[in-house]
């Protein structure tokens, strides 16, 4: 039974294919990638899944629902929570603050909730600081929770998103490219966090153009090629596979750095 | 970025900053009280435009949209409360909350469709209604008097007793204001405040996290009206006249200027703003026919050194005073942030 389901999904922009009937399953408990060169159409793709855009075809399953062109929201309500290409932080924010709004789903209280200032909206608050600690110690930033987000090194604000993700209570997590601008020993620390983020009973599915993280720590790999999925198995498979080989040797992306050239 | 920094627990010198301020306030508020006059209608208006200012700034501060269109709902209010105080004898305190009732429905009517607009779209929208409640209100003559206006609003009072004087309507009004600031305190440190500030922060990643974006734009757009009406019908009682321009685009202008002097975001920043900004006109009344000049002036140095308000100021004092490492270290990663989010 897998977690996620995406079942000929398909989508377009004018007259590009960005996406072109993609098709694959992710088990529950899994680290699984989705990689290709630039343009491949991964991004859309999560795009797609985390209800950003809709697509013009196709149905996605999680957990057994239909989530096909569901709000983002409310698929996120449903324990399918997705990172950035590009950080989305929240600025004026300090670290643990911004762990803290990611904390929204726990909790449940309103207007009247705030208001009243409640024993339940007060727990809530607590609970939320309680959390963005944890998290934030989990992902190795606990020195840094008091300071403005902005303050951060890349590296350690692509870890701020990451357990900001986590404070919404993932049951899948998809990450978009979370080693892009990390340094060596930045992405070493990455990929233990990530069989630490698996270990706690997420699921994750990641976009990645870092080869060696990827090789590392998915057990399973998507490759796309022009939004068309052409190869999907475990690491040894898809780098013997002749297809992948000439999308990634074949084309330009090599030179542009689309390929091994971070590893 | 490498030193370890961490805020240190505030110390002598942190709290040292806000007390003064409100030292300082205090001995104005308890100045205007002894010496009455001038001063005490200053502080009336400085007052309610603190509250409306405070409305304002959850919408635009805390979670980050535009408005150009709150001076509709002071009008609303405004008006609800001079057209059933005056034409039909309504008591003070029936007629204000039917106003700011009337305000915060068509706040929900309005802000449905047009909160799904972003950034500019959303802005014109809001301009577009200040300018309709505008033009009602010139236009309506049999129940606004048009152009002439309302006048002989009963002052604020419960009970079939008004209060006596300016003085005592000056405490109402701080009482109103006090109310008004804890609310939105209260609100900011919430659960709700949170998702504004995620939403305020990136729209996109707070829906990732699964904050129904829409929704909460639109409570922060009802409860911004909710604080316009008010300040609106506290004005009314508080002056005793409302006409068309009282709650023209000079309001929607006067109430950004007074946010962003006084600091955008922050729970005190509304207060600060408007106490300066109804202060500084009057500061300046000895320079003749330079006032204009030395005000516009004024604006622009508070602009220059304090971008973030002031407000911020006793902050940044603080911070160079507590930890120094902190406060280099985050001005360095602003500025770098601010270059990665122009984009």
């Amino acid at each position: 039974m897998s977690l996620l389901s995406i079942e000929g999904v398909t989508q377009r922009f004018g007259g590009l294919t960005a996406v072109d009937s993609v098709s694959c399953a992710i088990a529950p408990g899994t680290i699984s990638a989705i990689i290709g060169p630039n343009g491949a159409g991964k991004t859309t793709l999560f795009n797609l899944i985390s209800g950003f855009q809709k697509p013009v075809a196709g149905r996605i399953v999680f957990d057994g629902h239909d989530i096909t062109g569901m709000a983002p929201h409310r698929i996120a309500a449903r324990g399918l929570v997705r990172t950035f290409q590009l950080v989305q932080l929240f600025p004026d924010l300090t670290a643990a603050q911004n762990v803290e709004a990611g904390c929204h789903l726990r909790g449940s209280g309103g207007l009247w909730a705030a208001l009243a200032r409640t024993a339940s909206a007060r727990r809530e608050l607590a609970d939320a600081a309680a959390t963005a600690r944890e998290l934030l110690a989990f992902v190795g930033l606990q020195a840094r929770a008091d300071l403005p987000a902005t303050a951060l090194t890349y590296g350690q604000q692509r870890l701020l998103e990451v357990a900001r993700a986590l404070a919404a209570a993932p049951r899948l997590l998809l990450l978009d490219e979370p080693a892009a601008g990390l340094n060596a020993l930045e992405t070493d620390h990455l990929a233990r966090t990530l069989d630490a983020i698996v270990a706690r009973g997420v699921t994750v599915l990641l976009i990645e153009h870092d080869m060696s993280l990827v090789m590392r720590v998915a057990s399973r790999i998507v490759v796309l090629d022009f939004g068309r999925r052409i190869a999907e198995g475990t690491p040894e498979e898809v780098q013997r596979d002749p297809a992948v080989l000439e999308a990634y040797l074949g084309g330009v992306d090599l030179a542009a750095g689309g390929g091994s050239a971070h590893a | 970025m490498t030193s370890p920094a961490t805020t240190s627990p505030p110390s002598g010198r942190a709290r040292l900053a806000p007390a003064l301020l409100w030292a300082a306030g205090a001995a104005l508020v308890a100045y205007a009280f002894v010496a009455g006059g001038y001063l005490v209608t200053v502080l009336g208006f400085a007052a309610l435009y603190a509250i409306f200012v405070t409305g304002l700034n959850f919408f635009m501060g805390y979670t980050g949209q535009v408005s150009f269109g709150q001076n509709a709902f002071a009008a609303i209010g405004g008006y609800t409360s001079a057209v059933l105080t005056t034409a039909y004898n309504w008591p003070v305190f029936a007629a204000m909350p039917l106003g700011i009732g009337a305000a915060a429905l068509l706040a929900l009517a309005i802000g449905y469709p047009t909160l799904r607009l972003r950034g500019h779209y959303l802005a014109m929208a809001t301009l577009a209604l200040g300018m309709i409640v505008q033009e009602i209100a010139v236009q309506w003559d049999r129940v606004t008097m048009g152009y002439t206006g309302i006048a002989a609003i009963p002052p604020l009072g419960a009970f079939g007793r008004e209060l006596p004087n300016e003085r005592a309507q000056l405490a109402a009004l701080l009482a109103a204001l006090a109310l008004a600031v804890w609310v939105a305190s209260r609100l900011k440190h919430s659960r709700l405040g949170h998702a504004l500030a995620a939403i305020a922060g990136s729209e996109d990643a707070a829906r990732a996290l699964g904050i129904d974006v829409a929704r909460y734009k639109l409570i922060a757009f009802v409860v911004a009206a909710v604080y316009a009406a008010f300040a609106g019908s506290m004005f009314a009682h508080f002056v005793g006249f409302v006409s068309p321009e009282v709650f023209g685009l000079h309001m929607v202008v006067l109430g950004f200027t007074m946010l962003y002097v006084g600091g955008i975001g922050t729970v005190y920043g509304p207060l600060v703003g408007a106490l300066i900004i109804s202060l500084l006109p009057e500061t300046f009344r000895g320079f003749k026919e330079f006032q204009d000049l030395a005000y516009g002036a004024a604006l622009i140095v508070i602009l220059i050194y304090a971008p973030k308000g002031l407000a911020s100021l006793a902050r940044l004092w603080t911070r160079r005073g507590a930890a120094p490492d902190a406060a280099a270290a985050a001005t360095a990663g602003t500025s770098r942030g601010d270059a990665g989010a122009a984009r």
